[in-house]
């Protein structure tokens, strides 16, 4: 018996999801595409502009909404599941760049190691077709699948190169923890809504604002849980134990790709969660933020100090970066936002620009050699490259005249802002990591300056041709750096822009 | 009719259980498994609960038990289950749990729900009857839910993109390069499918 009622469809606002549906039809085409042509030596170039011109045409909307959300307002649509906003939107920006950093990176790095190129598109499109519904998600429900669209395409991508074993170890522990963690937040998802009986992210805060629970227990039970789930995918300690054997695994492109894209999605959930939701409940959440903060900067740091391989180095570098990130989001403030946002985007280029040099400096075949002594004299031999690398991990420790620099100005200054005194141990433990992390950012330097001792395995990994920068790697490296230069000197614009963007 | 149906019932999901732990076949064992489910599945029924009694027969009985079988398969049917547990102290630890549960479950019905009701009777939603919460779990699912249950599709296009990606045998350059010949050949292609 099916009752009469009509079913009320809710409004679809295509403008509001367009740069996510350019997204997914450019990587459904891709793996058409890919079909049609089978064999065809053509597939993999006619693939590789397909899915550039699908990534310039959801920049291209992602520009347009833009301008239209921030004079406008937010669009709300899809019964209030998607809301684009110029958060969502400067996120989607640092996104969609991103992943056009991965693709142009894979381009050669795929043909150097015979990798299948179409797959790798597809996926790479798909996984960042899910971060833009993250960072545009306005509901517990969406976040979730979110999540998953965005995770299970990097567990594949991290795998890739399945004769590798590194890298299918990384794809497994990854894919393992993952699934773990997307557990663990859904959990979290039942118990709020057991608490608040919805999964909308503002109709949380409506409820929290207009009842009082009779008991705290499961939701805030359920908000740890969500917290732990999305302290998974940004690398917070005490959850970032896959991140360094992930990030050294991976090809280097995804690892790139990850450590800039997926960051910036994480984030945005974490951002709209803890501040859409729960604003009434934060005096329970910064306690939680201020120890995974605290913890992240310092494990990071001192973990990266004694490692012997450079990509996982990076990687640990990157959890300490989350950490310093975390801070703007402990700081619960507009200027705190606005500083997480400003460090979000100048550490996806200060990241990818690194991870690029790294891909193409390492010695030998196979994306398998990453050691110090590999890299020993990298700059004497190839200065611009060296150079590069040097700039970026300088960028990265935060020497003035870089963005890292004004990004983490900027976040101290937010944590600085709030004036209590647990704030002020927060930044204290800040400064202090950021000092470790000089250390080790020196130590790179140091070895990429320094000429190579005459160890016979040293001599023989260099006396292979050196690898020849790809136009599309150059144009990644060119970009990354100028704008970790540009944003240095003159941080203005960009910190505008990010002010902007801090509206919810 | 309810009493001796429901009698039916839940001799067959008992009589199924025993059979899984019971059973020296791991095959056997799957298909008593299918039984028990199926059993419970027509308990649900009995409760009014149809989408859970229909997800229960989809997903549990028939999806999850074929990845059972395809597991069983590829590890060997013939090979015997030998009875003696590798981990000492799983055995003990699992009637623990189990006696856990049962008398978490004795509690449990015995009590009400903060609204009132005893937790022990079905109570069916309003405007229930046949279909009820069929009806309103897919009215929700086009209407309030219309967006996450696009992007789920997505999801699926991406499994499948991720299994074939993974599952291929790598024909380009032969042998892995770190590893010996065949190790961990479809390691993360089995457990992305498991996912599916």
């Amino acid at each position: 018996m099916i009752a009469a009622a009509p079913i009320a469809t809710p409004a679809v606002d295509l403008w509001a999801i367009a740069p996510i549906i350019a997204l997914v039809a450019t990587g459904v085409g891709l793996v058409l595409i890919r079909a049609l042509l089978r064999r065809n030596q053509a597939v993999t170039p006619v693939c590789f502009s397909v899915a550039v011109v699908g990534l310039l045409v959801a920049a291209g909307l992602l520009a347009r909404q833009w301008h239209r959300v921030r004079d406008d307002g937010p669009i709300v649509s899809l019964a209030d599941m998607v809301r684009v906003d110029p958060f969502a939107v400067f996120l989607g920006i640092v996104i969609v760049a991103a992943t056009l950093a991965g693709l142009l990176l894979a381009y050669a790095y795929l043909r150097r190691e015979d990798l299948e190129a179409p797959e790798y598109f597809a996926l790479l499109l798909l996984s960042a077709a899910g971060m833009l519904m993250m960072t545009t998600a306005n509901d517990l429900v969406v976040v979730f699948v979110a999540l998953e669209v965005l995770s299970i395409p990097l567990y594949v991508l991290v795998a890739f190169d399945r004769r590798r074993l590194r890298s299918q170890e990384a794809g497994l522990k990854y894919f393992v923890l993952g699934a773990f963690s997307s557990a663990v937040f859904l959990y979290g998802i039942a118990l709020v809504y057991g608490a608040t009986g919805t999964t909308s992210l503002s109709g949380i805060a409506t409820f929290l604002a207009g009842n009082t629970l009779f008991e705290q227990t499961t939701l805030l039970v359920g908000l740890g849980l969500l917290l732990v789930g999305l302290g998974f995918k940004v690398a917070a300690v005490p959850f970032h134990m896959w991140t360094p054997d992930v990030y050294q695994g991976a090809p280097t492109p995804v690892t790139a790709f990850m450590a800039a894209a997926t960051k910036a999605a994480a984030f945005a959930a974490v951002l709209r969660i803890v501040l859409t939701a729960f604003p009434q409940y934060r005096d329970d959440w910064r306690p939680i933020l201020w120890v995974l903060a605290a913890l992240s900067m310092l494990v990071g740091a001192v973990a990266a100090l004694v490692q012997n391989d450079v990509k996982r180095t990076l990687a640990y570098s990157s959890i300490a970066h989350a950490g310093y990130i975390l801070m703007g989001v402990y700081a619960a403030s507009s200027r705190g936002r606005e500083a997480a946002l400003l460090y979000l985007l100048v550490y996806a280029f200060m990241a990818i620009g690194a991870f690029a040099v790294v891909m193409i400096a390492a010695p030998g075949p196979d994306d398998a050699k990453h050691s110090y002594d590999d890299y020993r004299g990298l700059a004497v031999r190839r200065p611009v490259l060296g150079g590069l690398l040097i700039f970026f991990v300088l960028a990265q420790a935060g020497v003035p005249l870089t963005s890292g620099f004004v990004g983490k100005l900027e976040l101290f200054g937010s944590v600085a802002q709030a004036g209590e005194t647990s704030d002020y141990v927060l930044l204290v433990i800040g400064v202090l990591s950021a000092v470790i992390a000089f250390a080790f950012y020196l130590r790179i330097a140091w070895t990429l300056v320094t000429a190579p001792d005459d160890d016979t395995a040293v001599a023989a990994a260099y006396s292979t041709r050196p690898r020849r920068v790809d136009g599309w790697t150059g144009i990644v490296l060119a970009g990354a750096a100028a704008l970790t230069l540009v944003v240095g000197v003159l941080p203005g614009t960009f910190i505008h822009f990010a002010r902007d963007a801090v509206f919810f | 009719m309810i009493p001796v149906l429901f009698f039916l019932a839940a001799a067959a999901t008992l009589a199924g259980a025993l059979g899984v732990v019971l059973a020296r076949n791991p095959v056997h064992a799957a298909l008593f498994l299918v039984q028990t489910l199926i059993g419970v599945a027509v308990l649900f029924l009995l409760q009014d609960a149809e989408l859970v009694a229909a997800v229960q027969v989809i997903v549990y009985a028939s999806a999850i038990v074929v990845l059972f079988l395809f597991v069983i398969m590829l590890l060997g049917v013939d090979r015997a289950e030998s009875m003696e547990d590798r981990v000492p102290y799983q055995r003990p630890a699992a009637i623990a749990l189990g006696v856990i549960l049962l008398v978490e479950l004795l509690v449990l019905a015995g009590h009400e729900w903060a609204t009132g009701q005893p937790t022990a009777s079905g109570v069916p939603l309003e405007g229930g009857g046949f279909g009820g919460n069929v009806e309103r779990v897919a009215r929700v699912l086009f209407t309030d839910f219309l967006w996450a249950f696009e992007i789920t599709s997505v999801l699926l296009v991406i499994a499948v993109v991720g299994a074939v990606v993974l599952a291929r045998r790598s024909g380009q350059r032969g042998a892995p390069i770190d590893a010996p010949e065949g190790a961990d050949e479809g390691d993360a292609g089995a457990a992305e499918e498991a996912r599916v």
